[in-house]
């Protein structure tokens, strides 16, 4: 019990640390410091905290533009995501990417895109690499329910379920693409049987539970892992902040605000933290404050570190080689 | 030397990297069919096992994008497309990802970020097939910064080229021609590479200089024979790399000998030729006595008929005229600068 307590301490630890450093970039975006492009994740930090521990090290995850949670929740650092965010030389893409291209590969972060969809036959080809070599390593995809509106997905799930690759897809399905609501985009609420046709099977979890998210990537990372092919998790969940930057958007979709009404009680940190002191946890506070002056220590670290110098050879020579 | 088809070679450079380096694998449409690849991949699934020689369903961009994961997850894949056209629907995994990867994530350590990767694609243009399956699209990806692309016109070459972009940690787009499966020439048996953005001089000649691509670089060799006989000497530089191309070899012919033709089996507009020339006009503008001239595919795409095919694509011929009309200041009324 206090094992399974301490769990729960830690993935409540990661979703405020995401968090955290998310309400970070907002204010900075607000206040015009970052200026590149930053999709926020603050709602769905139940899914990349409960999916990320169910893998090893070496296992790989791969996301798209909303990836600052995978990122950090995978191990990835705060000063590698700051300095990028600011475009500093320390930036985890050594400030040549932005928010939209964070990378970690030393923790099985390979890169992140921002083309929607454009990471999932990545890693199908990963898992086709790990599988080939006769590595029990397992690649999880990350995409929003508008990924699977794109073709190559479907492609890519056939392929993984012919050649029984070890994937995982989770498709955190937060009811809008940009700045369409689901129902404007497709006529049934049925994503999670998207891979059914592809043989893929498919399952749909509440997003904002960390305990059912982690319960459905366990069993998927361990069918991927003995061999039996990819899955398909729906985690339904709500993205808080807009599309893109840090506003809210309530000027989009069917019913926003109402939905925004809706979902905040739903808040997967507060739920988590809730549970926490129902167990006897006492000491949340310190460990908030801990997170929080790691933040700001990333956050000053990032502010002083240098520009990239504006050479354009050292730009030709980086992609010539 | 033994001789060896440009079909054969291509095989042999296959067959002799994935007996050397258990990290190559070969994935695409046709793989098991005898007829998608002609000679060019005849028995290779028999020989290293389907799980290493994999033929795939129709899904160029998820098949392509899987090559590129799996580069980047330390193997050395090539992908392969045996018709250009249908590769278009792999642009996202070649543009975006596999063109931009090393310059976004590399600098992770040694070879992090890198996308040892071969695209393979096939022209298979002529033989009544129409505007879908007989495209040059080559000028579309020599655009692209993180991509190279080779296109070698020899057996040998074809397989030199083919080692060196299997070697190559970056992505490497390899185009072949079915209208070039049939030529001969001498190969080294042992593997061997030849260095990509490496032009090679295939004759020697003081009074123009042909630039050739491909299978336009073959005719350019029997424009030369043509043009000798008219006791004009022509030199020929087969281009064998686009991206990166030889500019200081063009440069240095094209100073000699102060006139220059381009011969390309792409379109007109933006193409390969027209890079070319203009890089010849920006470094040899003091050394020209003529403008450079294009000999290209007309702005239009490929017809069905036969007939129209023969008036479509440009050969020797062409390339002999376009080199008189160089020589002589043309029927245009154009004038050599010299004689001015």
């Amino acid at each position: 019990m206090r094992l399974e307590t301490e769990w729960l301490a830690e993935r409540w630890e990661t979703m405020t640390l995401i968090r955290r450093a998310e309400e970070r970039i907002a204010e900075m975006v607000e206040s015009g410091e970052v200026r590149c492009p930053c999709h926020l994740y603050i709602g769905q930090e139940a899914v990349a905290a409960g999916v990320c521990a169910a893998l090893t090290a070496a296992d790989t995850i791969w996301g798209g533009h909303r990836s600052h949670g995978h990122y950090l929740a995978k191990g990835g650092s705060l000063a590698g995501l700051f300095g990028e965010v600011l475009l500093k030389v320390t930036g985890c893409a050594g400030g040549r990417g932005g928010s939209m291209h964070l990378a970690a590969p030393e923790v099985g972060v390979p890169g992140t895109v921002p083309i929607v969809a454009g990471t999932i036959p990545l890693a199908a080809g990963a898992a086709f690499a790990y599988k080939l070599r006769g590595e029990d390593t397992v690649a999880v995809a990350f995409f929003g329910d508008g990924a699977l509106e794109e073709g190559h997905v479907h492609e890519s799930m056939n392929l993984a379920a012919l050649y029984r690759l070890p994937l995982v897809l989770i498709c955190e399905n937060n009811l809008y693409a940009s700045h369409l609501h689901w129902s404007e985009r497709r006529v049934a609420d049925n994503l999670d049987r998207a891979g059914e046709f592809h043989s893929v099977p498919g399952e749909q979890v509440d997003g904002n539970d960390v305990v059912a998210v982690h319960a459905a990537a366990r069993s998927a990372v361990e069918r991927a892992r003995s061999g039996d092919g990819p899955t398909l998790i729906e985690c339904r969940t709500f993205r808080w902040r807009g599309h893109v930057g840090a506003s809210f958007d309530l000027d989009v979709g069917v019913e926003r605000r109402g939905e925004l009404v809706e979902w905040l009680p739903r808040d997967p940190v507060r739920r988590l933290a809730d549970q926490l002191v129902e167990r006897g946890v006492v000491d949340l506070a310190q460990r908030e404050q801990a997170i929080n002056a790691r933040i700001d220590s990333a956050v000053e670290d990032a502010r002083a570190a240098q520009q990239p110098a504006p050479h354009v050879e050292r730009q030709e020579a980086l992609c010539a080689r | 030397m033994r001789t060896l088809t440009y079909a054969q070679a291509i095989r042999e450079a296959h067959a002799q990297m994935l007996e050397l380096d258990a990290r190559v694998f070969v994935i695409g449409q046709g793989l098991w069919s005898p007829w998608y690849a002609g000679a060019s991949l005849e028995g290779l699934d028999r020989e290293f096992g389907c799980a290493r020689v994999v033929d795939t369903p129709v899904s160029e961009n998820a098949v392509t994008g899987m090559a590129v994961g799996a580069a980047l997850a330390g193997l050395r894949p090539i992908v392969f497309h045996p018709r250009m056209d249908f590769m278009l629907l792999a642009m996202d995994p070649i543009v975006n990802q596999a063109a931009n990867w090393s310059y976004l994530f590399g600098g992770h350590g040694a070879s992090c970020g890198d996308v040892p990767l071969v695209i393979r694609a096939v022209i298979n243009r002529g033989g009544e097939q129409g505007a879908q399956h007989s495209q040059a699209l080559h000028a579309m990806f020599m655009h692209v910064p993180g991509l190279k692309v080779v296109m070698p016109s020899t057996p040998a070459d074809a397989k030199g080229l083919l080692m060196a972009a299997m070697a190559d940690p970056g992505p490497v787009l390899y185009i072949d021609d079915r209208w070039l499966y049939a030529e001969r020439g001498e190969v080294v048996a042992e593997p061997f590479t030849v260095t990509i953005g490496e032009a090679v001089v295939r004759r020697g000649g003081s009074d123009i200089t042909l630039i050739g691509i491909s299978w336009m670089a073959a005719e350019c060799m029997r424009a030369a024979g043509i043009l000798e006989r008219e006791g004009i000497g022509a030199e020929v530089i087969d281009l064998r790399s686009l991206k990166p191309w030889d500019k200081e070899m063009v440069a240095a012919s094209v100073s000699r000998t102060g006139r220059a033709v381009v011969a390309d089996g792409g379109w007109r507009t933006a193409g390969a030729s027209a890079d070319i020339a203009a890089e010849i006009a920006e470094r040899c503008f003091a050394d020209l006595t003529a403008p450079v001239r294009r000999v290209t595919l007309p702005d239009a795409p490929a017809p069905a008929n036969r007939a129209q095919e023969q008036a479509y694509y440009p050969g020797a011929e062409q390339i002999a005229a376009a080199a008189r009309a160089v020589l002589t200041g043309g029927a245009d009324g154009r004038t050599k600068r010299a004689a001015a």
